[in-house]
């Protein structure tokens, strides 16, 4: 793990998030190619903080990348730490221009999306990857290697900033789900 | 060995699916093929069944209280061959008519043959899965069609190969 995440906390990007609305499909930014940032420009650092106070009012999120709330921009957060299916966990992180350089491991899992909230759906994820991204200010890169459910949530963070959903990748016919409401 | 077409629909409930099976047993239908699901809060059954007569059946689901029934007599028909390579297609976008149609049209013009299809309505969000048999070297091909369909729908499409891992 780089030391630069390590040390990477929400607080070094030095302004308040705003919480934004998230944005559901069919909306057109979920299917464009988000652009490549400057991560030192003020607005992506802006966006980096309003992301993270985004994802924290969100229950149950552990990822959310700047197409959900409407910037066509290859930029996300992730936080996996509470999750029962997470080994691996570099807590709270926003990375930008993110690529996933290795990927082993593939297995099956089921993955929900806020931006698509009725629906579930079985994906093949690689459960090793190794992600090079910079980081949102100082531009410093980083080079992450990770694994379980913090490299599967990469993995759909990344494919949303290249205008992806889990809809394009699910296993088959049977491997949509309606999203079971409990009172 | 004969065989029966058999439909069942109606509102889902708690014991259907019993139901339904029960009364097959009842008159000794084995269920072959089946599948069941439910569309929108219908309770949906399709089987092909052997062992039994059509009036038999009939006469064995008429009791179930609310649902539609269809039996009919068929010739068996032998698996097709599996011609071509596994595929899936992915479409989702705003509802509207005719995108079932239109995707359906431009796979079966690529010789593409759809083995299995859902598709989901979810508020404004209409998604559809298909798996599909390509002829060899026909993908690409069918790829830029549907990108063309797609764009004049005004939905997303993506087709990619199916995995089987045989384990
Ligand atoms: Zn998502």
């Amino acid at each position: 793990m780089s030391d630069a995440l390590a040390d990477w906390k929400p607080d070094v990007l030095g302004v308040e998030g705003k919480v934004l609305p998230v944005v559901t499909a069919p909306a057109g930014v979920l299917s464009s190619e988000g652009a490549e940032v400057d991560p030192a420009d003020p607005a992506v650092v802006q966006l980096a903080a309003d992301l993270v106070a985004t994802m924290r009012v969100s229950p149950g999120c552990v990822g959310l990348a700047a197409p959900q709330v409407g910037v066509g921009a290859q930029v996300f957060v992730v936080d996996v730490t509470e999750h029962p299916k997470t080994v691996t966990a570099h807590g709270t992180f926003v990375l930008c221009n993110a690529r996933v350089v290795e990927a082993s491991r593939w297995r099956p899992g089921r993955e929900g999306c806020m931006s698509v909230p009725d629906l579930t759906g079985d994906v093949k994820r690689a459960g090793r990857v190794v992600v090079e991204a910079v980081l949102p200010g100082t531009g410093e890169p980083v080079r992450l290697t990770t694994d379980a459910f913090e490299a599967r949530a990469l993995q759909h963070e990344i494919d949303h900033c290249a205008g992806k959903l889990f809809l394009d990748r699910v296993a088959g016919a049977h491997a949509i789900y309606q999203r079971k409401v409990y009172l | 060995m004969n065989e029966l077409a058999i439909t069942v629909i109606g509102p889902d409930r708690t014991g259907i699916v019993a139901e339904v099976s029960e009364a097959l047993a009842g008159v000794g239908a084995n269920l072959s093929d089946s599948t069941m699901t439910r569309l929108r809060g219908h309770f949906a059954m399709t089987l092909i069944c052997t062992g039994a007569a059509a009036e038999d059946v009939e006469k064995a689901l008429a009791p179930l209280q609310g649902v539609l029934t269809t039996v009919r007599a068929v010739a068996p028909e032998a698996d097709a061959d599996v011609a071509g390579e596994p595929y899936l297609v992915s479409v989702h976008g705003a509802d509207r008519l005719g995108i079932v149609a239109a995707v359906t049209r431009v796979v079966a013009a690529a010789g593409g043959n759809i083995t299995d299809l859902t598709t989901r309505l979810t508020g404004p969000l209409y998604v559809l899965i298909a798996e599909v048999d390509v002829p060899a070297g026909r993908a690409d091909d069918l790829a830029a069609q549907l990108a063309v369909a797609a764009q004049e729908l005004g939905v997303e499409v993506t087709l990619r190969r199916a995995e089987s891992d045989v384990l």
